[in-house]
């Protein structure tokens, strides 16, 4: 699913990481972690195609097929949740799109704010609405970084359910001991 | 099919958020009634025709700017470009679905400036309302190009005006001038430009 060989990123004189290797298999669980500012969110835009490496080869599925949450959940605060899905849905050409978009909704607890504007929402509440971002097109590849930033009790359950469902997933955390159990790989930033 | 949809949807949503934030198009009407306001107690009694289009463009372009610096906001300030960039969708049906938001912003605030010149000036002939609306078009093509540009720069607020204003010289002459050859020739290009480089800004940002 993803190969990179001797990946490297720098940002003019600065060098956030060099000839790293990553292998993730079809159904792997990547688990990267270290400390703020090591290159693990670099790691991860590159992973979701939203950066180019620096140097190095890199093997990743198609755009379509990679879902990524962010530090932020990538949604727009003065629309909807369900405004937001929609336009989603449609970017990504999602077929039955209220369908899906309804029982995404349902399964984050967010159908009863769906007509409220996002800022209205509580953190964790919108960190809810980018896993439906996230889940919209049933991606094959989810990288999601720091997911579980703002959640409760009840968000870490609904994140812990999307990851007995997803497939390929890379992680960023600050919190490895709640990933250990899935995690088929490992890579630590110094 | 998908492409027009695509566009569609992302100029709704421009629209749509134009309405709950009510941000930009205030700010563009009070800007440019409240320039037609100064020139009009400004310029001495029996100023040319010329002079007057001249301050009519120079509002104009100025108010346009206005309106570009907040066309890009929410991708800038939420990271929604990434989420933009992240859909498969084709990177030019973003480019065209914020230009088409940035043209309906212009239109409308044209709707209020163009009758309020006309008040306060020597009234308003079809060929100028027509330059008008082929400048908008080159306006908010290019001026979304550079206002994407910005936003992946580190002087956002610098970068832009220093990238559109020397772009809008040419609007300015064929405004003045009323040459509506001008002015299409140079949306006929710059529409194509901006199309065909948006996918490469994006890239870089």
């Amino acid at each position: 699913m993803i190969a990179a060989r001797g990946l490297a990123k720098r940002f003019g004189d600065r060098r956030v990481f060099s000839d790293l290797d990553v292998d993730v298999p079809p159904d792997g669980f990547l688990l990267v972690t270290g400390p703020n500012g090591s290159g693990k969110t670099t790691l991860l835009r590159i992973l979701a195609r939203l950066s180019a490496p620096t140097a190095g080869t890199l093997e990743l599925p198609p755009r379509e097929t990679i879902g990524y949450l962010g530090h932020e959940p990538l949604v727009y605060r003065e629309l909807t949740p369900l405004e937001n899905l929609t336009l989603f849905g449609r970017l990504y050409g999602v077929p039955e799109r209220g369908e899906r978009v309804g029982m995404l909704l349902e399964r984050f607890g967010l159908w009863e704010v769906r007509h409220d504007r996002v800022a209205t929402l509580s953190r964790g509440m919108q960190q809810r609405l980018g896993f439906c971002r996230v889940l919209l097109h049933e991606p094959a590849l989810l990288v999601l970084d720091e997911p579980t930033n703002a959640l409760d009790a009840h968000g870490l359950a609904l994140l812990d359910a999307l990851l007995d469902d997803a497939r390929t997933v890379v992680v960023a955390t600050h919190d490895p001991h709640r990933f250990d159990r899935r995690a088929s790989a490992r890579l630590a930033f110094a | 099919m998908r492409y027009v949809r695509d566009s569609a949807a992302l100029a709704r949503k421009d629209v749509l958020l134009e309405l709950r934030a009510k941000e930009t198009l205030p700010s563009m009407l009070l800007f440019v009634v409240a320039a037609f306001t100064i020139f009009h107690f400004a310029l001495p009694r029996g100023t040319g025709d010329v002079a007057a289009r001249g301050l009519l463009w120079s509002a104009l372009v100025f108010t346009a700017l206005l309106g570009l610096t907040r066309a890009f906001v929410a991708e800038r300030e939420q990271s929604m470009f990434d989420a933009l960039v992240l859909a498969p969708c084709d990177r030019s049906a973003i480019w065209l679905g914020k230009t088409i938001a940035v043209l309906a912003f212009l239109a409308a605030a044209e709707v209020v400036a163009l009758p309020a010149f006309a008040a306060f000036f020597h009234g308003l002939d079809a060929r100028t309302v027509a330059a008008v609306a082929l400048a908008d078009v080159g306006i908010a093509s290019v001026g979304t190009l550079f206002g994407a540009m910005a936003v992946a720069g580190r002087a956002r607020e610098l970068l832009l005006p220093l990238l559109f204003l020397p772009a809008a010289v040419p609007i300015v002459v064929g405004g003045v001038g009323r040459y509506l050859w001008f002015l299409a020739l140079y949306d006929a290009i710059f529409v194509v430009l901006s199309w065909a480089m948006f996918e490469y800004v994006v890239a870089e940002a």
